[in-house]
Formats: C-alpha cells, structure tokens, sequence
C-alpha cells in the first residue's frame, strides 16, 4: 500500500483546513500519514488530523529550524523515508523545502497542483498555467513524487475509517546551513479566514481609492477574505499581504469579486482559476468583465452598498 | 531595494555578479502548449518580466560598488538569445546563451545543473560575488529553480528578497513572507532570488539599445560546460506533461449596466448561485 505524507501547516499550535483538505486527498492516495514538525501536537490535533485519515502523527521536533528550507527538507526526508508520496500546501517556503527535498531524495516535484491522482501506478498532477488558462497534466517519472498542492482544491471531509493518529516522535540530524535568520518579525494574523484559504475572496483596487470599508463590509457579509490588487498594496492602502496576483497570493475560492479593480494579466495570474468570478467596475471596457462571470458596470460607491442591503434583507426572510 | 550606501562601496571594491535571464512567452500573448512544452518563438518570446527586477538589482550594486561585471545568462533555445540581449540594453556586461539541443525537456533540476555549470566556469576564471535570479519565471511559475541552483552550487541561498544589502564578505536580505518579515543573512557567494517589490527597473536608454546589437553573446554547449547529457534534457527529468489543452472560455458571462439597480442585480444573482 502507497504511503502518503502530508507536511502540516499550523497556526498558533493548529493544524491549518488545507492540511485537513490535503490529508482527505491523501486517502485517495494511499495510507496517509502526517508529518508535524516542531513541538508536538495537543491530542485535540491528533484527534483532528485523524478524524481525515491520518493514521500516525510523526513529529519532528524542530520548530525554529521549519524555517530553514534545507533543515526542513532534512527534517522531512527523515520522517518521510518510507514515503512514496509526500503531500504539502503549495506556499513559497514549501515549493523551496520541497525543492532540497528532491535534491536529497531523487523525488519529482509539481507545484501550484490542483489535484494528484493515481494513474497506472504513476502519481500525475493537475495544474492550470498561464493566468489558468490552460490545463496541464503532469506525470512525475520518479519514483517518489513530492507535490505541493494548492488550497481550496479538495473539500476536506472525515475519512470512513477515524485514524489512530498516534504519535510517533522521529530524530532528525540536520545539516549545518550558511544562512541565519537575524530576525523574524511576525505579520499579526488576518482577522477571519486567511486570503489563501477563504471560500470567497472580496478584493478591491485602484478603484476603492484607498477606502475599503465597503469591500470588508461584504467581505464580512459574505465570510469572505479581503483581497486587494498590486497598486492598491503599493499605494499603501492595504498591506502587502492581501495582495492577489502572480506575484502575490494565488487564490481559487468558490466567489471571487473584484471591485474597482481593471484584471491586469499579472492580476489574473492569481485568481482566473476561482470558481465564480464577479466583477465591479465603472470602465465596461476593463479586461475583468472578459472574464466575469457576472459583471456590474458601475460605480462600486453605489452598487455593494445596494447590494449588501439586498443580501442582508434577503436572508432577513 | 536598499543598496550599500555609498561610504561603504569601498570596502567592496569590485562587485561580479551574474543575473539569471529566462525567455518566456510575452504574458500579452496567446500562451500555448507544443507536445508538453511552452511555446517559446522569437515573436511572442521576451526576457521575463521578473528578471528585469534581478538585472536591476545587479546593476544597482555593481554602481554602488563603483567597480566590477555584471554577466546575464540564460538556458534555452536559439530564440531565447533575445533574453540575454535585452539585459545588454538594460546595461549588463556580458552575455551568456547556453544553448545545446540536449538541454530541450529539462526539468527544473536539470536546468540547474546546466546553470550551476555555466556559473562555476565563469566563478573559476575570476570568482563571483552573487547569482541573481528573479523569483518567478512568468511561463510556469514554479519559483524553484533558485533553490536548486544554490544547493548545485553548494552557496548560501537568499531568496525573495524584497530588499539586498552587500557588506563585509556578507549578504543581507529583508523577505517578506505571510506570517513573517524575516531578515536572513549569508556569506558570499550567494544565490539570492529577487521579488518585484525589490526595486523599479530601469527603462534602456537609446545609447545602450544601439550599443547592445553589437555587444558579442558567448555560445556555449554542454560540452563546453563539461555536463553529461544523460544528466539533463527530457532523459533525465523527473516529471513530464502528459497533457496540455486550453481550458474552455467561462459560458454564459453576464454583464449589466447599473441604471440604480446594479447592487440589486448583483446580489439577485449571489443569492441564485447560492453563494450569498
Ligand atoms: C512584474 C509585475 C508583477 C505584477 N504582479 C501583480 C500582482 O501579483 N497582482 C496585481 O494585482 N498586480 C500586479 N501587477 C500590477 C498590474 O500590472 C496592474 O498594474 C494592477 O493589477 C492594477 O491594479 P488595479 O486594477 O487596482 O488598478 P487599475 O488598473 O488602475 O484599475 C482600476 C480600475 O478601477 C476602476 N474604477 C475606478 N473608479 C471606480 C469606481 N468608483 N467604481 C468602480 N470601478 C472603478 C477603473 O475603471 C479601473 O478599471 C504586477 C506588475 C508587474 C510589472
Ligand atoms: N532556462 C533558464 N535560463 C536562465 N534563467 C532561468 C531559467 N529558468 C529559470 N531561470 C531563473 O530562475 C528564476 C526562477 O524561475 P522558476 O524557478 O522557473 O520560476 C527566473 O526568474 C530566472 O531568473
């Protein structure tokens, strides 16, 4: 039976939904196992982590090392040696963990994945290219495969079967490494779900002018995460970390609304894959709408204010 | 970007860095795929955008410096000299066009190979200071290729910098990531990878454009590279697309003008589609 590990992301001692969503695609997959690398775990965690499939807990403890890419490749390759799979959420640090990891294990690495299925024995991924449009499938030729997978790409779910979820503590020897973090200065964590991970994204432009208080207020109503476009994040009117695009956060929730916001190639790298795209803008020649699913010419001053006001009697009954 | 203040340009007498360059379909084009590859013409094809942001970086500490080479290389077919000739347009030195047919198919480890190759022949000669590589190639976005290529070499690895300070035998970079702001620093050489946060490139002026068609690009193999062709090209690569095909245009795209019932329309349509 294929071995699958999947590398946890956790927050604040918890594991992240997309490490939930990665594991219920783990099951698809073979057997699978997570693999925690620093303090170990509440039981609450495990139970958690079991409850999708998880069948062992594998700890590591290296919790400043993770954010070393080459240590924690090292940490990973020792947890994960008798893998054939190993799984992680598509972020920066994890595409240059799982680079050193393939270095030092022979693996074939896809990143950005949008799904991993078995097929005659060989791991092949799904990715969508050039602002999602187009399809690629991809066949990983080695004989391990390491994918970094995107979130929102797998709806998590409870496995048949509840995984013991025991833990098992692995000992690592890490490498020396050149580079040494001199300081690490943490980004207070979003309010509500973060942007990578929001089933609706409510992202606002140049065309806001700096006041976001109307696309929060949807954002809000609509249990969304507020994205913002690269010169809205340059203009120094929201911070860098709501930024969507190629360079940015890379999101592909059910709803995406863009307001204010033009659709700029290197905007749409990062959010054409969503499922529902809605669109607010003024200009009705503004490249967004050729890609709107449902698009409003208008004013965003006049038309989420109506539309919040609609949303918000329509649930009243 | 932050560069070494110019007090401090001194105590770094002569800067050598080589600027990675990667020729890619202009992202205004119609991208496509030809039997699992990207489609890359001399038309369509350009320097990668983000690559303009490691040229500058260079170039920027190369005159803080007062002194030293900046070398731009790349890895491709014989299009992708277009790459390597822009960054002579934008100011570098030297060109380097590493160009063998048995490159073609590459994965990210074997083009690392064959760069980390071209790399230590021009650090042998006289040694280098930094490699400096955009973050991102804009065809496939893996952002990969800067890990490997430290690791092949064996040097420090700063990557997505957002900001680069070179003092003292020492490189300092500021990197911005969701959780954190970290601020790494490493012995030279290093392979530091740049972010388009990192500075503004700078336009090429006519003098540097002209100039630039006369400039020589050297042309080297595998062989003169001393790399095993097994070791590379499609042979060796861990992964291969199997399939590459346009996703289908989005049907029934709906788009109306608000006469003041615009919101109401939005959120009729949210309310449809379940999704408020
Ligand atoms: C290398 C590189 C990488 C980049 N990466 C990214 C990236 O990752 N993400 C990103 O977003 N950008 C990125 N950019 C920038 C990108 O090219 C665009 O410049 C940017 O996305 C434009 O932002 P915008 O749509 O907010 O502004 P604009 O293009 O100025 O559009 C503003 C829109 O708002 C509309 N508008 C104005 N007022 C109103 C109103 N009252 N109501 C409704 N609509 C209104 C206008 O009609 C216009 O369409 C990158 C650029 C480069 C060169
Ligand atoms: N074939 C290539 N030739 C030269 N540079 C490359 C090549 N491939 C990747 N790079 C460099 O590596 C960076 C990251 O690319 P990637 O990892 O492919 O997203 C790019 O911005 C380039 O600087």
């Amino acid at each position: 039976m294929t071995t699958v590990a999947v590398l946890v992301e956790s927050r604040g001692g918890e594991a992240t939904q997309p490490t939930h969503e990665a594991i219920t695609l783990a099951r698809t997959l073979g057997t699978p196992v997570a693999v925690w690398l620093g303090a170990a775990p509440d039981p609450a965690q495990n139970a958690r982590l079991g409850i999708h499939g998880a069948t062992e807990v594998r700890v590591v403890p290296a919790a400043e090392d993770a954010r070393q890419p080459a240590r924690a490749a090292a940490a990973l390759a020792a947890a994960t040696a008798d893998a054939d799979i190993v799984l992680m959420i598509s972020t920066f640090v994890n595409k240059e963990i799982a680079t050193r990891l393939a270095l030092l294990t022979g693996a074939g690495v896809v990143v950005d994945a949008a799904g991993v299925e078995l097929v005659d024995g060989h791991v092949e991924t799904l990715q969508t290219v050039f602002a999602a449009t187009w399809n690629v499938r991809t066949r990983i030729a080695a004989e391990k495969a390491i994918v970094a997978i995107r979130p929102n790409t797998t709806l998590a779910s409870p496995a048949e079967e509840t995984g013991a979820a025991t833990t098992v503590v692995v000992d690592a020897e890490l490498p020396e490494v050149p580079e040494v973090i001199a300081s690490v200065e943490p980004v207070p964590a979003p309010e509500g779900v973060p942007l990578a991970e929001a089933p609706v994204v409510v992202s606002g432009g140049r065309g806001t002018n700096g006041d976001y208080t109307l696309v929060r207020e949807l954002a809000d109503l609509l249990g969304g995460a507020v994205g913002a476009s690269r010169d809205a994040t340059d203009e120094g009117w929201i911070s860098h970390e709501h930024m969507v695009g190629q360079t940015g956060t890379t999101v592909t929730p059910a709803l995406y609304v863009a307001c204010g916001i033009s659709g700029a190639v290197h905007h749409r790298g990062g959010m054409q894959a969503s499922g529902t795209i809605v669109a607010v803008n003024i200009d009705p020649d503004a490249p967004i709408f050729e890609i709107a699913d449902f698009g409003v010419v208008g004013d965003l001053g006049d038309v989420l204010p109506q539309a919040i006001a609609h949303i918000e009697k329509h649930r009243a009954g | 970007m932050e560069v070494a203040p110019a007090s401090s340009a001194a105590t770094l007498s002569r800067m050598r860095i080589l600027v990675t360059v990667k020729f890619v379909p202009d992202l205004q084009s119609q991208r496509s795929f030809t039997d699992g590859a990207v489609t890359r013409t001399g038309d369509d094809g350009t320097m990668n955008e983000l690559d303009e942001n490691a040229v500058e970086a260079a170039l920027q500490l190369k005159e803080a410096a007062g002194e030293g080479e900046v070398y731009a290389l790349t890895v491709g077919g014989d299009d992708a000299v277009a790459a390597v000739r822009k960054a002579l347009q934008l100011g570098v030195d030297h060109a380097i066009h590493v160009s063998d047919a048995g490159v073609a198919g590459s994965d990210v480890f074997g083009t690392a190979k064959v760069i980390a190759a071209a790399v230590r022949k021009v650090h042998e000669e006289d040694p280098l200071d930094l490699v400096i590589t955009g973050m991102a190639a804009l065809d496939g976005l893996t952002s990969m290729l800067p890990t490997a290529l430290a690791a092949e070499l064996g040097w420090s690895q700063l990557t997505l910098a957002s900001g680069l300070t070179v003092e003292g035998g020492a490189a300092s970079i500021v990197r911005h990531l969701p959780d954190a702001h970290e601020t790494v620093s490493a012995p030279l050489p290093a392979v530091v990878s740049v972010t388009d946060e990192a500075n503004t490139p700078r336009y090429p002026n006519f003098k540097l454009i002209m100039a630039a068609r006369s400039k020589p690009v050297a042309t080297w193999t595998l062989e003169d590279l001393g790399v095993d062709p097994s070791s590379v090209g499609a042979g060796a690569a861990r992964t291969v697309v199997v399939d590459a095909s346009p996703r289908p245009p989005r049907e029934n795209r709906v788009t109306v003008t608000d006469t003041g019932e615009g919101g109401v329309a939005l959120a009729d349509f949210l309310i449809e589609r379940g999704l408020a």
